[in-house]
């Protein structure tokens, strides 16, 4: 073992308190005895490859850098560039268009991973990837050709804007319009909280073209630069700090009718099939969190020592590590029938894909608060990561349909036979 | 002009894993515990496949000696780009006493069988650190030997290379066929992409017995303990320089 102590991949740990960033996060990355919470139990040898080059990618060129990102609301794009390189840009998007024609399940597992490096880099790469599929699903051959390849090797950055100031949970009353005038659409309206917002070049709209109500609602694709196209301030956000977020401003916008995704009224359907899979992916960044937290917490309860004793012999604190481990593995399981769900279209993959993003993202966010909590006083400080992932984590509870949302859709699954 | 290469990978216990040493102290414990490539293999894949690139060699083969589990290692290198694979199949009891020279034996036969112009091993394991095995070849084929490269130049039948060594870097001159081992400098091995190692699914991985090669696999070395190494004592803390002496003496140091 002795030959490998220089290059900085191969640094080995010693003491907790005072180390550089790069140690705190290669421990993320220890991997051990194989134990219960091992996120590549249950996987093909082909997924735990996948698996492998997104561990090692998070390790290596995000979770160095994770902190500099929230701190300085760094944008992280030649770093985002160099995962589409490896085919994280258009993951679930044909391969005749630049994807990689992997199925929902692998994306989940990819995610996962990738999460572990920085949650909010990764949140906005499924963000990316979901407006990716849905113009290669639901566009013509032209569309799906002019934007597709730029946007697996992101050399084109996509944004998802859906939410309005007055329509956020009530998605289907929402305002912005688009008028047929001609051969275009003139799109008037504003859209609240984009990722990305700025800052991409293509914007995937939802805009009304009909009347009311979700059959009156159209996708339109708005590419960065177009007159009447325009942005709100750079919202100041307690966590996602490495994606930038505004409002985005349409007025007296005009887009080409050859802009339009599928058949006008056909867009709600578009967006919340789009958001079937978005959900699945949120969750999976919930998980990556989750799994750093519980080992973060884990091997500082073997380094702390209070009262004679590590922490890590204190049946309270084991008892509630086991518990964390045991809801993450829940969440996991859920999280990836579902995938599986959904890839093989199955009757329940709505409903599925609510629960599972109810469920893994308010258990994880408990999962690492819990791994704050555990660091005590530590746990608070900006110079360790668990604060990080608890606060990235936060916003997963509300976006991309709130909790309370995806218990409506379970309800109503539930209640559709009375 | 050279047409292929051959490049050893070992599954080795991940850098990353503490290890723990089995209780009857005849090794460590391997069950369970995660393992990959070999660091220096990666970057010996990676060497390979970037002389493919700029069309120095043509084809590049990648073998493994082991049981069954060692086909993920085959597949990962197949994933960064090697063209295909050859599984020498050891298991069992030979695989617990596979050493340098019995996997230098499999090396030259295959080199000879492949008709290799160029054979690329990693400089040492990070399981043994033994740091034998390509001399060895080397040795058994008759070839030349460039190890610890950190750098590799193909000019017609000749490599240049530039070794790390104690005093500094040292280019020597080689003639093909030849044996190099890599050391850490060499390059920085590429991440596998998702097409790739899709694509890796399809490529060929052979499967040869040490028999069929005519090697024999019994081993000079007998593993007597395994124990872990001594946990670090307090150090003492003198005085004055005269006490240091008389300590240094006591323990015999001195």
């Amino acid at each position: 073992m002795a030959a490998v102590g220089t290059l900085s991949r191969f640094v080995r740990l010693s003491s907790f308190v005072g180390k550089s960033r790069r140690l705190i996060f290669n421990r993320i990355q220890r991997r051990g005895i194989a134990s219960c919470i091992d996120p590549s139990l249950g996987l093909t040898d082909e997924q735990k490859e996948f698996q492998k080059v997104a561990f090692d990618f998070a390790a290596n060129e995000m979770a160095p850098h994770m902190a500099e990102w929230d701190e300085k609301e760094i944008f992280p794009v030649e770093c985002m560039r160099k995962a589409a390189q490896l085919g994280f840009g258009g993951i679930y998007t044909q391969p005749e268009v630049g994807g990689s024609g992997l199925s929902r399940l692998d994306t989940s597992v990819i995610f996962e991973a990738l999460s572990t490096g920085c949650v909010s880099t990764t949140a906005y790469i499924s963000i990316h990837n979901m407006c990716n599929w849905m113009i290669d699903t639901f566009g013509n051959t032209e569309q799906r050709e002019r934007y597709c390849p730029d946007l697996c090797t992101m050399d084109k950055l996509a944004s998802y804007c859906l939410t309005e100031p007055g329509a956020g949970s009530d998605a289907a009353s929402l305002l912005t319009t688009a008028q047929l005038k001609g051969d275009h659409y003139v799109l008037n309206g504003s859209k609240a909280f984009i990722s990305g917002g700025g800052d991409t070049d293509v914007y995937v709209v939802m805009c009304r073209t009909g009347g009311k109500g979700a059959k009156g609602i159209s996708c339109v694709v708005v590419e960065k630069g177009t007159p009447g196209l325009g942005f709100g301030k750079k919202e100041k956000k307690v966590g996602w700090n490495s994606q930038p977020t505004r409002a985005v401003i349409f007025e007296d916008c005009a887009v080409p009718v050859t802009n339009r995704l599928g058949a006008e009224g056909q867009g709600f359907s578009i967006a919340m099939k789009g958001l079937n899979g978005g959900r699945i992916n949120i969750a999976s960044c919930s998980l990556g969190a989750a799994h750093a937290c519980v080992q973060l917490a884990r091997d500082h309860l073997c380094v702390r020592k209070q009262f004679g004793e590590p922490l890590s012999s204190n049946q309270f604190l084991q008892f509630k590590l086991a518990e964390m481990a045991t809801k993450l593995v829940a969440s996991r399981l859920l999280v990836r029938e579902a995938a599986h769900a959904l890839q093989e279209n199955r009757p329940d993959a709505v409903a599925l894909c609510s629960m599972a993003k109810l469920f893994a993202t308010d258990e994880c966010f408990t999962i690492c608060n819990q791994a704050l909590q555990m660091h005590g006083g530590y746990g608070y400080l900006k110079d360790y990561a668990v604060q990080q992932f608890v606060r990235d984590i936060r916003v997963h509870q509300i976006l991309e349909g709130t909790n309370e949302v995806m218990r409506l859709i379970i309800a109503r699954d539930l209640l559709m036979d009375s | 002009m050279s047409s292929r290469v051959l490049v050893g990978v070992k599954r080795v216990i991940d850098y990353a894993v503490k290890i723990r040493v089995k209780p009857d102290r005849s090794g460590v414990v391997t069950d369970g515990v995660k393992h990959s490539m070999n660091p220096f293999c990666e970057i010996a894949v990676e060497e390979a496949v970037k002389l493919r690139e700029k069309k120095l060699i043509k084809e590049v083969v990648v073998v493994s000696c082991g049981p069954q589990q060692v086909m993920e290692t085959i597949r990962t290198a197949l994933a960064m780009g090697a063209d295909r694979g050859i599984h020498v199949e050891v298991t069992g009891k030979e695989y617990e006493t596979l050493g340098p020279l019995q996997v230098s034996k499999i090396m030259a036969a295959l080199a000879k069988k492949e008709e290799a112009k160029l054979v690329i091993l990693g400089k040492q394991a990070i399981d043994d650190d033994c740091n034998q095995t390509g001399q060895m070849t080397a040795a058994l084929l008759d070839w030349p030997q460039g190890t610890f490269a950190s750098e590799v130049t193909i000019d017609g039948d000749k490599i240049k290379i530039v070794r790390e060594i104690d005093g500094g870097l040292e280019t020597i001159q080689i003639n093909m066929p030849a044996v190099v081992t890599a050391d850490l400098r060499l390059n920085t091995p590429r991440y596998a992409t998702l097409p790739n190692i899709m694509k890796a699914k399809k490529k060929k991985i052979a499967n040869v017995k040490p028999a069929d090669l005519g090697v024999d696999l019994t081993s000079r070395i007998e593993t007597v303990s395994v124990d872990d190494p001594p946990q670090r004592l307090a150090g003492v803390k003198v005085e004055t320089v005269d006490d240091l002496v008389a300590k240094l003496k006591e323990a015999g140091n001195i």
